[in-house]
């Protein structure tokens, strides 16, 4: 089945199973990789991707729910100021060890900082409790939304 | 100097690392296992659907050298044979190009068993129904310890504390699962992954395909903890039977569920203790007991075994004790390396015990300990003298302090029994011997390190030790640019490929930055030394032992590891006395890893170590149940910790330089592991006013103890007039 959504800004067109995944479609159809598969059943965040700028998991999604609507994962959001702006708090704060939350944690991060530009930690914590890290105990990542907070004043 | 790279880990932030599912290889096949659906018994035949066009079959009848994985000692079949030892074991390997016909034809597949009654537990183990699974006894390996004279000690006492304390089993759950492509390339069969050890990985596909026309390279690593030591192997043993004959890639990676049920898992374990106090309340006497359930095949298990038995007593100067370790072979997934190896086990009962007697001496459990301490002039539970000072009361004092320790105790002590909410506050204290156990690095790895430096002065480091998270290529560059007094841009590391690098032994047991950073810095010294402009040179450089350090494998005696790292925990808990939630309301980590080197880095590890053993002390259970297989089956049964369940860890460092290690350092991965658990325990022990001899102390833990009888579970004997004052 055609199905035609936007991706990162871009309209794209797959035809493929409308219940297969978004997060199969993203790294199958359409070579993206970033959005890491860490279970596959809505657990982990580990293929965190925005959906019309909410958070979502993409091993839940049916790529027909996708019809008509906006996809950007990270390879899209990188390439922005914001996006960029997260990832280098990110690195800056040490907040990743093997890397493989990383992607997912960017993007949570992101949608953190867009609702609340001056978060408490209580809030970066429940906007991070969707995404697990096995290595880093989560402070650092923690400490990068405050430095994307500060480092970015004015972009968010 | 530059001492932050900002580009370190760009790739894995921006989402641009390559891991082994995102990469692209021209004509991938997909590889599936089909896995024993019996815990014990013998194949009697294996029924297989016709195979369409393109698919394959791979099982031990194509293995063209041997089918035995040499892990440790070669008993773990590359494919089940003849027996099958465990549910998820090996059996076949199925081969095509569309995982969904893939699906289909596994299910087509059937496997008739001569089935025997399997052991899950160690009491089955002994217990030998329908014979033996392995030997004669099930026996995988046992050793004892005895220091001073065991019954002289007990004549002393005038107490006797029995008392057992168990760990279960935990998954590490790395965020990436498990996962390897073979391919040809150069004639050479090469299979690239997620692990830890490209070495151990070469060594399997070696003696399964029976010749070295190999190659392997470690892909970035989802995180290991121990956990991609010894199963990388079990999945490339098969995958590179198949490469070998088909000629094509072929990519198995597992799904979490399969990773879950199926890969290795930390070694649960059940300590008996029996202590001897004597009249001024000090500890005469410890015998002490403990089993491991190993599972099928025998892996690290003997390693595991190893570290458990020499750091029984952890941090404590016990004058008479006998130690015996058994591991023991069982029909469950083999347990194997996870993150301190044996010693969060060891740590968590042993300070538990130590709690649970001070409480019942009246005393406080700190003090009890600091009586009890090691100091520089005692001799190690091995036999040998303390190696360089040790600054257990120093990390004491600045963790007491920092945390406020024991005016918290004071009134959490004094709080009503009655409140809604209950506070505690715990501290344990912990050891982690770093390297491998007792002289192996020197007998057994003969880790050796190469450094390259070109034309244009570009430094290139080649080891074998891979990043799987732990900072180690930052860490290994700044030890050898700093040698070299080069800016950090003017090193690089090489990607673990064994066409390239030698083995300089795998990347466990803490002994990356101690062993291999040191032979590095000695490697880099030597570099500088003979540095010529313009010239590209070569420096090869093998580990040496300090001359210090004297082992005795065979009765354990000596120095146990060549260096040893330690720790303070304190943790704060409040408990919901309704639901008996638990809040960890704020946790300290105190250190001594010799000098750190680069503190950021070990942050890192300070912070991940201590929410991993938080997680094993509060939340992570994993059970087996009637059929010898694991209850938990998802991430939704296994709960780790979110970024709500943990605090903020408060991080601190007493510095005291090793002279054998770069820059001072000792090792500090695995160290950050082993003392959580225990400080949290004690914490809701103090918060609810019970003790608890098992982790995880769930809510459904404590209602149970708090509502049913309580589970006095400490005995006390006094022996006051037998043996006293005579
Ligand atoms: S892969 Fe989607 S939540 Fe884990
Ligand atoms: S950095 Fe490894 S899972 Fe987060």
């Amino acid at each position: 089945m055609k199905i035609e959504f936007t991706l990162n800004q871009q309209p794209i067109a797959v035809d493929v199973d409308p219940m297969q995944t978004l997060l199969m479609t993203l790294r199958q159809d359409c070579g993206l990789t970033a959005s890491k598969e860490g279970c596959n059943e809505g657990e982990c965040g580990a293929c965190s991707v925005l959906v019309n700028g909410q958070l979502v998991n993409a091993c839940l999604l049916p790529i027909a729910q996708v019809s008509g609507n906006h996809v950007q994962t990270l390879e899209g959001l990188r390439q922005t100021e914001k996006g960029q702006c997260v990832i280098n708090a990110l690195l800056e704060a040490k907040g990743v060890q093997c890397g493989f939350c990383s992607p997912g944690m960017v993007l949570a991060l992101y949608v953190l900082l867009e609702q609340h530009p001056q978060p408490t930690e209580q809030q970066v914590r429940t906007a991070l409790s969707g995404n697990l890290c096995r290595c880093t105990g989560y402070s650092m990542i923690v400490d990068a939304a405050f430095i994307a907070a500060t480092k970015g004043a004015g972009l968010w | 100097m530059d001492t932050v790279d900002a580009r370190f880990k760009w790739l894995e932030a921006n989402g641009e690392a390559q891991y082994i599912a995102d990469r692209h290889y021209d004509g991938l096949l997909e590889g599936r296992f089909y896995r024993s659906t019996c815990s014990r018994g013998y194949i009697k035949a294996v029924n297989v659907p016709e195979l369409p066009d393109g698919y394959y079959l791979f099982s031990a009848k194509d293995v063209p050298g041997t089918n035995r994985l040499p892990i440790v000692v070669p008993d773990w079949p590359a494919f089940a044979d003849t027996e099958v030892r465990y549910i998820g074991q090996v059996i076949l390997l199925l081969v095509g190009p569309d995982p969904l016909v893939l699906e289909q034809l596994l299910t087509q597949v059937s496997v008739e068993y001569e089935p025997l009654t399997p052991a899950y537990t160690v009491a089955q183990s002994k217990a030998l129904v329908d014979g033996a699974i392995h030997n004669q006894d099930n026996l995988f390996d046992a050793h004892q310890i005895d220091k001073g004279d065991i019954e002289a000690g007990f004549a002393q006492a005038v107490t006797i504390f029995e008392e057992t304390v168990t760990t279960g089993y935990q998954e590490h759950l790395y965020l990436e699962t498990q996962g390897c492509v073979g391919y040809v390339a150069d004639s050479k069969v090469v299979i690239e992954g997620s692990m830890q050890c490209p070495w151990y990985v070469y060594h399997c596909m070696s003696t399964v395909l029976g010749h070295q026309h190999i190659r392997v390279i470690q892909a970035p690593t989802g995180g290991g903890f121990g956990g991609k030591e010894d199963y990388p192997n079990i999945i490339a043993g098969p995958l590179a039977v198949a490469v070998n004959q088909l000629r094509q890639p072929i990519r198995v990676v597992l799904e979490r569920r399969e990773d879950i049920a199926f890969t290795s898992k930390r070694h649960p374990v059940e300590f008996h203790y029996r202590t001897g106090v004597d009249k001024h309340g000090q500890i005469v006497a410890m015998d002490i007991k403990f089993d491991l359930n190993s599972g099928a095949y025998f892996s690290l298990s003997g390693i595991v075994l190893q570290r458990a038995i020499t750091t029984a007593t952890n941090v404590y100067d016990i004058a008479n004790v006998r130690i015996q370790g058994q591991a023991w072979c069982t029909n469950t997934v083999p347990t194997g390396a996870f993150r301190g190896f044996g010693s969060p086990q060891t740590c968590f009962c042993i300070e538990s015990h130590m709690n649970h007697i001070a409480q019942q001496l009246g005393q406080a459990p700190l003090a009890f300990k600091q009586a009890h301490l090691l100091t520089n002039q005692s001799t190690t539970l091995t036999g040998a003298s303390i190696f360089g000072e040790l600054v257990i009361t120093d990390l004491i004092e600045q963790s007491v302090s920092a945390s406020q320790y024991l005016a918290k105790r004071a009134a959490y002590a004094a709080q009503s029994s009655q409140g809604a909410y209950r506070k505690g506050i715990g501290i344990s204290i912990f050891q982690h011997g770093c390297g491998f156990a007792g002289d192996l690095e020197d007998t057994l790895v003969k880790a050796k390190v190469r450094l390259i430096k070109d034309q244009n002065e570009q430094v290139t480091i080649l080891v074998s030790n891979t990043d799987i998270g732990q900072g180690l290529v930052l860490t290994f560059r700044q030890i050898v640019a700093d040698t070299l007094a080069l800016p950090l841009s003017q090193v690089d590391i090489s990607v673990v490929d064994t066409d390239s690098v030698p083995d300089s032994g795998p990347t466990v047991a803490s002994r990356s930055i101690v062993i291999v950073g040191y032979i590095l810095e000695q490697a880099a010294l030597a570099l500088k030394q003979q540095w010529q402009v313009g010239e590209y040179q070569e420096i090869e450089q093998d580990y040496q032992k300090p001359s210090y350090h004297q082992w005795d494998q065979i009765n354990y005696q000596g120095n146990a590891y060549q260096s040893t790292s330690y720790g303070v925990n304190v943790v704060e808990v409040e408990v919901d006395m309704a639901s008996y939630e638990v809040k960890i309301n704020d946790a300290w980590g105190c250190y001594d890893i010799g000098h750190v080197i680069n503190e950021q880095i070990f942050n890192g590890q300070i912070d991940g170590g201590m929410v991993q053993a938080l997680g094993y002390g509060a939340m992570e259970k994993l059970e087996l149940n009637g059929e010898g297989v694991f209850a938990q089956k998802s991430m939704a049964d296994y709960m780790v910790p979110t970024s709500l369940d943990v605090p903020r860890i408060q991080r601190s460092l007493v510095d005291n330089p090793y002279p054998y290690g770069p820059q001072g350092a000792k090792g500090g991965g695995e160290l950050t592991h082993n003392g959580a658990a225990s400080a949290f325990v004690a914490a809701v022990e103090q918060a609810v006013g019970q003790a608890f001899n098992r982790i995880p102390v769930t809510p459904e833990v404590i209602a149970q103890t708090l509502t049913n009888e309580p589970q006095a579970n400490i005995k006390r004997i006094d022996v006051a007039e037998v043996t006293n004052e005579n």
